[in-house]
């Protein structure tokens, strides 16, 4: 069973779509710490502000995540859902994340510097990074990211990105690097989103399912 | 790094795709799920789906129309038209869609932006401008509503900064002057909001071939582009102006 958490961020129509798309027989979407104990695997999407989070421990839901993680269920953070796996993101310094990774989460930089003609300019950076934008660097030996080129593009839509750690399998650059997947034995993240990301994401999420 | 978006729009009015050229004058051209579900497979980046008659005749969004095209679709998927509150917004985006396109409701209460993206979130929130501006400058370009009919004395680059202000994701700019000719885009005014905001910009009517899009992408400094009727008759698909929009330099998502 693959519980979807609904923690009233956002649309989660499209992730249960996919999921249904891809074969998954038995998804739930829970608020039930409960259901969550009881997955095989457990999906946090997320859109909009880091501070909705806070449902999450209000519910129950952090240490249920903790426990479904810790007996070795499947977990895939997605986008928010991500950034909630580090220690807390810039965007709601009271917010605290599960912090299962060290750092805490950043607004893209005001500026990039780009080389003009030679020189070295800084130009706006616009924000939030929307659109589509491509995986690089990724690790050979990625489950979530099997059968993925490196340069594919995905789709990402946020403003603010996590560090770049040891469990990072993939990075994109928009005003310097940061991690836009990461897998760390049954824990996995990525920063875009894989049910807007046609064929690659439909990949990662038939990945994900197939595990 | 970041590419530049190719958006195909389709306008839909009763359940069926229709074109317009400067909103008047509708052909029908096809089944709105089918057409979403080709643009997808032919490599457009985004859809968006307008209900171009509902701010005009008082109607809401075709909620079903919007559930048989999401159904299939894997790309970003933008509803507009007719949407005057939070709730119509809630019901676009129960139906399927990632982000909805707010035009003429906006201007009417500008609050109606910050309701919606406190819900689901800033990006999910896409502020539409209609504008004309003849051959006057682009600082004296003016907002229009109700499918382009009425002005509204709004200045273009002034509003969509409130918008922003007001927490818009993103910003489509229709320029009415150039809509429907296949004649190019009014570069210069994109250009200029643009400038003026930090949120994406995404650029409508006038396209006509891939020259247009790259003119839009770099001189209209837009982050995204629509294209509606250059689609509909088979002119080109999403790959191919996207091969062509490579071999001049800008960057694209390619393959797709």
């Amino acid at each position: 069973m693959i519980a979807v958490i609904d923690y009233k961020a956002g649309n989660l129509t499209s992730v249960v779509k996919a999921l249904h798309y891809l074969g998954a027989r038995d998804v739930v979407v829970t608020q039930s710490p409960e259901v969550v104990r009881g997955a095989d695997k457990v999906v946090l999407p997320g859109v909009g502000h880091f501070q909705a989070t806070q449902l999450l421990a209000a519910l129950g839901l952090t240490e249920a995540v903790r426990e479904s993680i810790a007996k070795g269920a499947w977990f895939l953070g997605i986008c928010v859902g991500l950034q909630w796996l580090f220690e807390g993101s810039t965007e709601a310094p009271g917010t605290p994340g599960l912090g299962a990774f060290a750092g805490m989460c950043e607004h893209f930089p005001a500026k990039e510097i780009k080389q003009i003609d030679g020189k070295e300019i800084a130009a706006e950076l616009k924000s939030p990074h929307v659109g589509w934008n491509s995986l690089e660097q990724i690790r050979p030996d990625s489950r979530l990211l099997r059968g993925v080129a490196d340069g594919s593009f995905v789709y990402f839509t946020h403003s603010w990105r996590a560090p770049v750690v040891n469990a990072t399998e993939a990075v994109t650059y928009y005003g310097g690097s940061f991690t836009s997947a990461l897998e760390r034995e049954n824990v996995m993240g990525v920063q875009f989103h894989p049910e807007k990301s046609a064929d690659v994401g439909l990949r990662v999420l038939r990945n994900f399912v197939e595990m | 790094m970041l590419t530049k978006r190719i958006i195909a729009c389709l306008d839909v009015r009763g359940g069926r795709v229709v074109k317009g050229v400067q909103f008047v004058d509708i052909v029908d051209a096809g089944d709105p799920a089918e057409l979403a579900h080709r643009h997808a497979a032919a490599g457009a980046d985004e859809v968006v789906l307008l209900d171009i008659t509902a701010t005009h005749e008082g109607r809401g969004t075709l909620l079903d129309t919007v559930r048989r095209a999401a159904a299939k679709l894997f790309v970003p998927f933008t509803v507009g038209g007719g949407v005057r509150t939070a709730d119509d917004a809630a019901a676009v985006f129960n139906a399927g869609a990632d982000k909805v396109s707010i035009n003429s409701a906006a201007i009417a209460r500008p609050e109606l932006i910050g309701e919606i993206g406190g819900s689901f979130g800033a990006q999910a929130v896409i502020v539409a401008i209609d504008a004309r501006r003849g051959t006057k400058s682009v600082e004296d370009a003016e907002v229009y509503v109700s499918g382009g009919r009425k002005p509204t004395g709004l200045r273009v680059v002034e509003w969509a900064r409130e918008a922003e202000s007001r927490g818009a994701g993103e910003i489509l700019l229709t320029s009415m002057d150039t809509d429907g000719m296949r004649d190019g885009f009014d570069c210069e005014l994109t250009a200029a909001v643009s400038e003026a905001v930090q949120i994406p910009v995404i650029a409508s009517g006038g396209a006509g071939s891939a020259a247009h899009f790259a003119d839009v992408f770099g001189r209209g400094k837009a982050d995204a582009a629509l294209a509606a009727s250059i689609f509909h008759f088979g002119v080109t698909d999403s790959r191919e102006l996207k091969a062509q929009l490579a071999l001049a330099g800008v960057s694209v998502r390619l393959p797709c």
